[in-house]
């Protein structure tokens, strides 16, 4: 993954920036032009929150070759805690930290900063969201 | 719109085909089918193929087809949507001869996937994912996969030895068949304990990786019913996308994209999911083929592992599935799939099937898909 490409991604890794529809107030991360529930293209750019439940989850035996020195690990689709009435909205993060932990649906997790991957020729780093246990 | 009938098919073998080209590839089921259909020329063709770039460094496939069939200068379409690239190539010649613009097409579907190593074919496999969403957090293909297993199981109660038996019912039919990858029989026993890829997934609920292509003839009605051979009509076509990332999906537990492919499809060929006789489902994984089961409206939401269960999408079941060995055993050279599942259909509404014959098969479905999900097409064949 080419450092460039890695530096054009930051914001929603770093900081989870969304984006929030002006007119029907539905997010989309990461940002997209064009609402889909209301065809509007007004936007205001929100973060979002770093707590969220597992909705499913997998451990990865065969990784991208990326990752070939890592596995096994475990990869999760979350779904962020958003207040009652807002929009859902989910992610996929590695698990990490789990010693001690049975990962199971509905384990509650809080987003965290964490080294991702490496970029092979240049060797910048990409760093991004990882999620940890909090029960 | 034109009727449109399928006057010829043709496949090479699929397998682990060391000594075999892209274009050899290509050719082989290229002219076996244009042999099968009784023609030296096409107006065009449409080829689908989804990573020729990545594993043998070849793209501009429009050329390199016309060029080894000794068909220059006839135009070739390339056409690519991950491991649905056959089925895009086959609902694009469907609409070369429906609307007119050709009257003659050879659908094609390609993949040489056995040059690279394993490691390097999960990263090409893996573009078929959202790479900035997915792959950049070290998801592969087949942990996507997992995770709809997961979800499945938990909300329908779908157990591992009800995946399992959709990998043993596919090995059994793929013994019958010479085209297929694998044609040796496996157990329960053997899927639940093999290596495991991603929980719950272990290696033998894995499709595997293959060399191979299958082609097609397709041609309106008055050159299907002078071509004096078995024609085969097909009645239906049905295309539609999803978000590309898996987690954009409010449920985890079936493909939206394939049940309104189906629903298009169905409607063109005027045909309800009872009359199927017959299909060939995406098995790229065990839980892909219950998933099909349940959206393409053959067993209701939540029954897949049950009805396999059960052998009712066994050879002699209710509605047979995959009797060609499907995409574990007769092998998943992506590009080709598609294309393959409709020569099987065809075959089997011609009654050459051989030993995997359905009995008075008469209407036949195939149901391939791109990635996940984002991109799922259902073809329709009906006997004539």
């Amino acid at each position: 993954m080419s450092e460039i490409r890695i530096w054009r991604e930051t914001p929603r890794r770093y900081r989870l920036e969304a984006s929030r529809c002006d007119g029907c107030g539905k997010l989309f991360f990461p940002p997209r032009p064009v609402c889909d529930a209301c065809r509007g293209r007004a936007f205001s750019t929100t973060t979002l929150p770093e707590t969220g439940r597992v909705v499913s989850h997998t451990t990865v035996h065969s990784p991208p070759s990326r990752f070939g020195g890592h596995a096994p690990y475990t990869v999760a689709i979350i779904e962020l805690d958003l207040p009652p009435g807002e929009p859902c909205v989910r992610l996929t993060a590695q698990l990490t930290d789990l010693e001690g932990h049975d990962v199971h649906t509905g384990m509650p997790v809080q987003l965290e900063l964490r080294r991702i991957q490496e970029d092979d020729r240049s060797s910048v780093i990409g760093y991004g969201y990882k999620a940890v246990p909090t029960e | 719109m034109r009727d449109v009938y399928a006057i010829g098919v043709g496949i090479h073998r699929f397998g682990e085909l060391w000594d075999m080209s892209l274009r050899d590839l290509f050719g082989a089921a290229a002219l076996a089918a244009l042999d099968d259909a009784g023609v030296e020329e096409v107006d065009a063709a449409v080829v689908g193929c989804m990573a020729s770039g990545p594993f043998v460094g070849q793209d501009h496939l429009a050329p390199l087809c016309a060029e080894a069939i000794g068909l220059l200068p006839t135009p070739v379409i390339r056409v690519e949507a991950a491991c649905g690239s056959g089925g895009l190539a086959l609902r694009q010649g469907f609409v070369e001869v429906a609307s007119g613009v050709s009257d003659v097409v050879l659908v094609a579907g390609v993949e040489k996937m056995t040059d690279v190593d394993g490691a390097a074919a999960t990263d090409i496999l893996a573009t078929a994912a959202d790479q900035e969403a997915e792959v950049f957090h070290g998801v592969s293909f087949p942990a996507l996969n997992a995770m709809m297993a997961r979800a499945h199981m938990e909300r329908y109660g779908t157990t591992p030895e009800q995946l399992a038996r959709v990998a043993v019912k596919n090995h059994e039919n793929g013994v019958a068949n010479p085209d297929a990858h694998f044609r040796m029989r496996i157990d329960v026993e053997q899927v639940l304990s093999a290596q495991r890829v991603a929980e719950p997934l272990g290696v033998l609920d894995c499709a595997p990786r293959s060399d191979g292509a299958a082609c097609l003839v397709l041609c309106p009605a008055e050159l299907a019913r002078s071509a004096g051979r078995p024609v085969v009509r097909l009645a239906g076509t049905g295309y539609a996308t999803d978000t590309l990332a898996l987690h954009s999906r409010a449920d985890l537990t079936t493909l939206a994209s394939t049940t309104r492919a189906a629903a298009a499809a169905y409607g063109m060929a005027g045909i309800s999911p009872p009359r199927i006789d017959v299909a060939e489902l995406h098995d790229a994984f065990t839980i892909t083929e219950i998933i099909a089961l349940e959206a393409l409206g053959l067993v209701d939401a939540g029954q897949g592992g049950p009805a396999t269960e059960r052998g009712e999408t066994a050879l002699d079941g209710r509605v047979p599935v995959n009797p060609s060995g499907g995409l574990k055993a007769r092998g998943h050279p992506v590009g080709a799939t598609g294309v393959a599942q409709a020569v099987e259909i065809v075959r089997q509404l011609r009654g050459e099937a051989g030993g995997r014959q359905v009995r008075d098969a008469r209407v036949g479905l195939t149901h391939n898909v791109g990635g996940v999900g984002g991109t799922s097409f259902v073809h329709i064949f009906s006997a004539c």
